[in-house]
């Protein structure tokens, strides 16, 4: 029924948040995914994150690849611009946004074919620069508008629709983020909400890149017996390691945590995420640690998720300059300098043109 | 279609004896790495203070040390800062390319070597005169260390070139003196080596040569630049804050320069913030993935490459021109096809750059002529891809890009303020209903843009799949071919907003030249010296893609036209074929592919071919008798 414009009738009862809109507002075109995909949870998601952050809804950016996956940023905050660009290129649309303007909030939106063979540079150094965005990977181990290849994520051993098994390693690109210095690496599910809300929040405040991988099934090629992104077997080898509780500056953390099991992480606005473990042997504070935890629960078809690294330690947060910082550009966003601001002026050109008389 | 042989610059004149004073071509075959640029620069740039229009042009390896490299110098006081064909004094400091080298020179011409060594017999040229000067002992014996020494055997024979040439050593201590303000202590070994050459040759030979330098008053209001400094200079002037690039020869340098003039400019002195950003990017793919991110985002922004990287970018410029992106891309061309040959030059990509991508897309393109249009294009580049919300190419070259031109010293009018173009501000959005990204409200085929952070109502969805000229999703033939169609009528106003050609017609030929880019000045020789012939050529340089109108008139109302360029396939001709109504057999081809610069004997020589052979009319009537 994609044909149908979404309504927007605001009944007055709604919640409002900090801005006085509704979830509504965070809203954005309808879905033409296939009924019961993954994906439609993860844009639900963000509509909640975002309205619980109560952006502004021009104030955010949204980008993406190619791929069902990449289709998503239309489905949310209508109000926020988008572009949509060319299959694995996000990162560098991304950095170039990013770079124009350090003022707004960036959200990316890939998937694994997206973001792990074709766009697998790009995501890696998209990392390295420590780009200021929150970048989702909607990862279902399968093309799905190309109708049902492996991805790059499909573990050993999985069966595809059409009955062939797949012996080529995953690439997890969570341990991948850790490996190249991401500051902010969670995973989650699609399935579940209440861990992946408050990372798409804590997320979309962390300075610098922050990488949510969703396990987001694929129910027309990827939902079958053999598969191990199914739903069916997402729900059984998924394993929460740590909760993070996203907490905005002007609130008091109020949830009762036992001793010693709740850790608060700053952030550079003043909000906190408050990490609970669920697993008493995980530290989300330790890369090498949370790297080895994180592979050795793979290696054992166990997927753990939650906030699994975030970095603390340094003046910076996350431990790393983010890409303004490396860059030196000012506060002030590159697209609003004045051209006086820019030119040298004849004069300026004149000394400058001294050396070549 | 004639395509000349690629090496057919014979040399054209033999007179040496006579009078040659400002008037002669040096070359200087060296190894690379061995310190032989400063040696060249400084003789160059001391005959153009002189006053004495000159160019400098190296032919280098892609390679650091240990190849051969060639740096040619031509002193020419009729102002043809091209390449003349000929060679009247060989400087052959690589014995690896001594015997090629010797072949070069015009017979009555000159060379001079490095005599510390024997060398085998001249191959049998009694036509010029062989100048020995023990170049290394000498600096061996004066010098301390490898390094030095190597160094100083290139300045010395800058010294050797001073006595012969009448060089005034003042001039050269005081460019060396500029060159190590920061190691004064350099100036002083590099004018003992300079004097050890000169005291040398003026013991030994009759000095001056006829080839001398005399002063002149020819280059007042000029300077020495290359085009890659040149267009960076453009870009600070137009505004442009984010940069982003993957290296590669012969673009590299234009990146450089660009961050050199910023770090002088823009950075701010109380807070140290530097109001541009400069990225290195993976690769070209995400150079331009950058580019486009910050146009759309509202910067000035801008990538420079080669053709390597014009053909990673492709899918790329394909979005930009579909999702209507602004976006500013230089491309150094070098030869190709492939890895080519990276440092030698061409104009090899004009289709690349006009056609690039799949689909239906066509691409402005900017065809500077020398480092002085570098400069004002590249402004001019950012203008009309924000007026027409399309990518910019500006094809420049390797002998443009990393040659030192004589160029008229630029100049820069305050009154400047950049288009930006159809952007919707926050209080034009305000007053909107709706916005419609892609409707065609002026008729001019540009529609209106919005940036991100201004307007809810201003959201719009870039997208490189089917869009409506609502900006809405599409797969509906109607709707899509309305936007496609009325991308073809931007075309057409780009066609009335991009640089003329430049039109000479004072020949009042029925006959002319076509060319682009840095061709000008060879074919601006060649000219010169088809008129003195008695053949009069009318010239057009094109300087932009698409073809205005009046490109057609030009082609239209002369009998025969020569299409000069620089590669193989006649691109340029094939470019003039599809986008005009001139008729193909009309065009002939003068194809100069060899990666050195075009030289005006080749274009000389390519018109004679086909003009002055002409059978009698008596004749012709007796043959069809």
């Amino acid at each position: 029924m994609t044909f149908i414009p979404k309504p927007k009738i605001v009944h007055p009862a709604l919640p409002r948040n900090a801005r006085g809109l509704v979830r509504r507002d965070y809203e954005g075109a309808l879905s033409t995914l296939c009924a019961g995909c993954g994906h439609d949870s993860v844009t639900a998601a963000i509509v909640e994150a975002c309205w619980r952050q109560s952006i502004e809804p021009q104030n955010l950016v949204k980008l993406s690849g190619i791929g069902c996956s990449s289709k998503t940023t239309a489905y949310f905050v209508s109000g926020a611009h988008g572009f949509n660009s060319v299959h694995g290129r996000m990162p560098s649309i991304a950095t170039g946004a990013n770079a124009a303007n350090r003022q707004l909030t960036y959200i990316g939106v890939s998937g694994d074919g997206d973001t792990l063979s074709i766009g697998l540079g790009q995501f890696c150094h998209a990392i390295r620069r420590n780009l200021d965005m929150l970048y989702i990977i909607e990862n279902n181990g399968v093309y799905g508008l190309t109708k049902g290849q492996f991805s790059a994520s499909a573990d050993i051993g999985t069966r595809a629709k059409k009955g062939e098994t797949n012996f080529q390693p995953p690439i997890d690109p969570a341990l991948l983020a850790m490996t190249l210095g991401a500051s902010f690496v969670a995973r989650s599910f699609s399935g579940d909400k209440q861990q992946l809300v408050p990372l798409i929040e804590a997320g979309l405040r962390h300075r610098g890149f922050a990488l949510i991988d969703v396990l987001s099934p694929c129910v027309t090629f990827n939902d079958h017996e053999g598969s191990t992104k199914s739903y069916a077997y997402t729900r059984e080898h998924y394993e929460p390691a740590v909760q993070a509780d996203f907490v905005p500056p002007e609130r008091e953390i109020t949830a009762e945590y036992g001793a010693g099991e709740a850790l608060a992480v700053a952030m550079h606005d003043g909000s906190r995420i408050v990490l609970r473990k669920l697993d008493a042997g995980y530290d989300p504070t330790d890369r090498a640690a949370a790297q080895a935890r994180v592979q050795e629960r793979l290696m054992s078809g166990e997927y753990l998720t939650g906030l699994l690294y975030v970095g603390t330690d340094g003046g910076v947060e996350g431990g790393r300059k983010e890409f303004h910082q490396v860059n030196g550009t000012p506060e002030e966003p590159l697209n609003s300098l004045p051209y006086e601001a820019l030119s040298p002026g004849s004069g300026g050109l004149a000394k400058l043109l001294a050396r070549y008389r | 279609m004639r395509a000349h042989a690629a090496f057919r610059d014979a040399p054209g004149r033999t007179n040496v004896t006579t009078n040659r004073i400002n008037d002669f071509t040096i070359k200087i075959a060296t190894v690379n790495g061995t310190g032989s640029a400063s040696a060249n620069t400084l003789l160059m740039k001391s005959i153009f203070r002189s006053g004495i229009p000159v160019m400098g042009k190296n032919y280098f390896p892609s390679n650091i040390q240990g190849l051969p490299t060639w740096y040619e110098i031509r002193v020419a006081r009729d102002g043809h800062v091209a390449r003349s064909g000929a060679v009247d004094l060989m400087v052959a400091m690589n014995a690896e390319t001594y015997s090629r080298d010797v072949k070069e020179v015009a017979p009555g011409g000159y060379l001079v070597y490095d005599s510390t060594w024997p060398r085998p017999a001249l191959l049998g040229r009694s036509d010029i005169t062989v100048l020995g000067v023990p170049l290394a002992r000498m600096c061996n014996e004066s010098f301390n260390g490898v390094r030095t020494r190597i160094l100083m055997k290139n300045i010395c024979y800058a010294g050797v070139l001073a006595a012969l040439l009448d060089l005034d050593l003042e001039r050269i201590r005081e460019l060396l003196a500029q060159t190590y303000a920061k190691k004064p202590q350099l100036v002083d070994s590099n004018m003992k080596a300079i004097g050890l050459g000169y005291d040398y040759a003026r013991q030994n030979f009759p000095c001056p040569l006829p080839l001398k330098v005399e002063k002149m008053d020819r280059t007042a209001g000029h300077i020495m630049i290359d085009g890659n400094t040149a267009a960076a200079l453009g870009c600070v002037f137009a505004g442009a804050t984010v940069a982003a690039w993957y290296p590669i020869t012969p673009s590299t340098s234009l990146m450089d320069a660009f961050k050199g003039f910023c770090d002088r400019t823009r950075v701010d002195p109380q807070t140290g913030a530097k109001r541009f950003a400069f990225i290195q990017a993976e690769d070209e793919l995400a150079a331009i993935g950058m580019v486009i991110g910050a146009s759309w985002n509202g910067c000035r922004a801008f990538t420079a490459t080669s053709g390597p990287g014009i053909s990673l970018m492709n899918e790329f410029l394909g979005l930009a021109y579909y999702a209507e992106i602004p976006s500013v891309v230089f491309d150094i061309q070098r030869v190709g096809p492939s890895t080519g040959m990276p440092t030698r030059t061409q104009q090899c990509d004009l289709m690349e750059c006009a056609y690039a991508s799949h689909g239906d897309t066509r691409h402005v393109c900017l065809y500077p002529a020398n480092p002085e249009e570098c400069f004002y294009m590249a402004a001019q580049a950012f203008d009309l891809a924000e007026r027409l919300q399309t990518p910019v190419m500006v094809l420049s070259d390797l002998d443009i890009g990393m040659n030192d031109w004589m160029c008229r010293e630029l100049k820069w009018d305050d009154a400047y303020r950049p288009d930006r173009g159809k952007i919707l501000d926050k209080a034009q959005i305000e007053k909107l209903e709706k916005f419609q990204r892609y409707l065609d409200k002026d008729g001019d085929g540009i529609p209106y843009r919005t940036l991100p952070g201004v307007h809810p109502k201003g959201a719009w969805f870039a997208r490189g799949s089917g869009h409506s000229q609502y900006g809405t999703y599409t797969e509906d033939s109607t709707e899509y071919q309305i936007v496609l169609d009325r991308l073809l009528k931007k075309w057409e106003t780009a066609k009335k907003l991009v640089p003329r050609a430049i039109i000479d017609a004072t020949a009042g030929a029925d006959i002319g030249i076509v060319s682009l880019g840095s061709c000008d000045s060879a074919i601006h020789e060649a000219l010169a010296i088809l008129k003195a012939r008695g053949v009069g050529v009318n010239y057009m340089r094109v300087r932009a893609f698409p073809f205005s109108e009046d490109v057609e008139r030009f082609l239209a109302a002369h009998r025969l036209l020569f299409v000069v360029e620089q590669n193989r396939d006649a691109q340029f001709r094939s470019l003039l074929t599809l986008e005009t109504a001139v008729e193909k057999s009309k065009l002939r081809s003068l194809l100069h592919y060899s990666g050195l610069p075009i030289s005006s004997s080749f274009i000389v020589d390519g018109v004679l071919a086909e003009v002055l052979p002409k059978p009698l009319p008596q004749q012709k009537d007796a043959a069809s008798a």
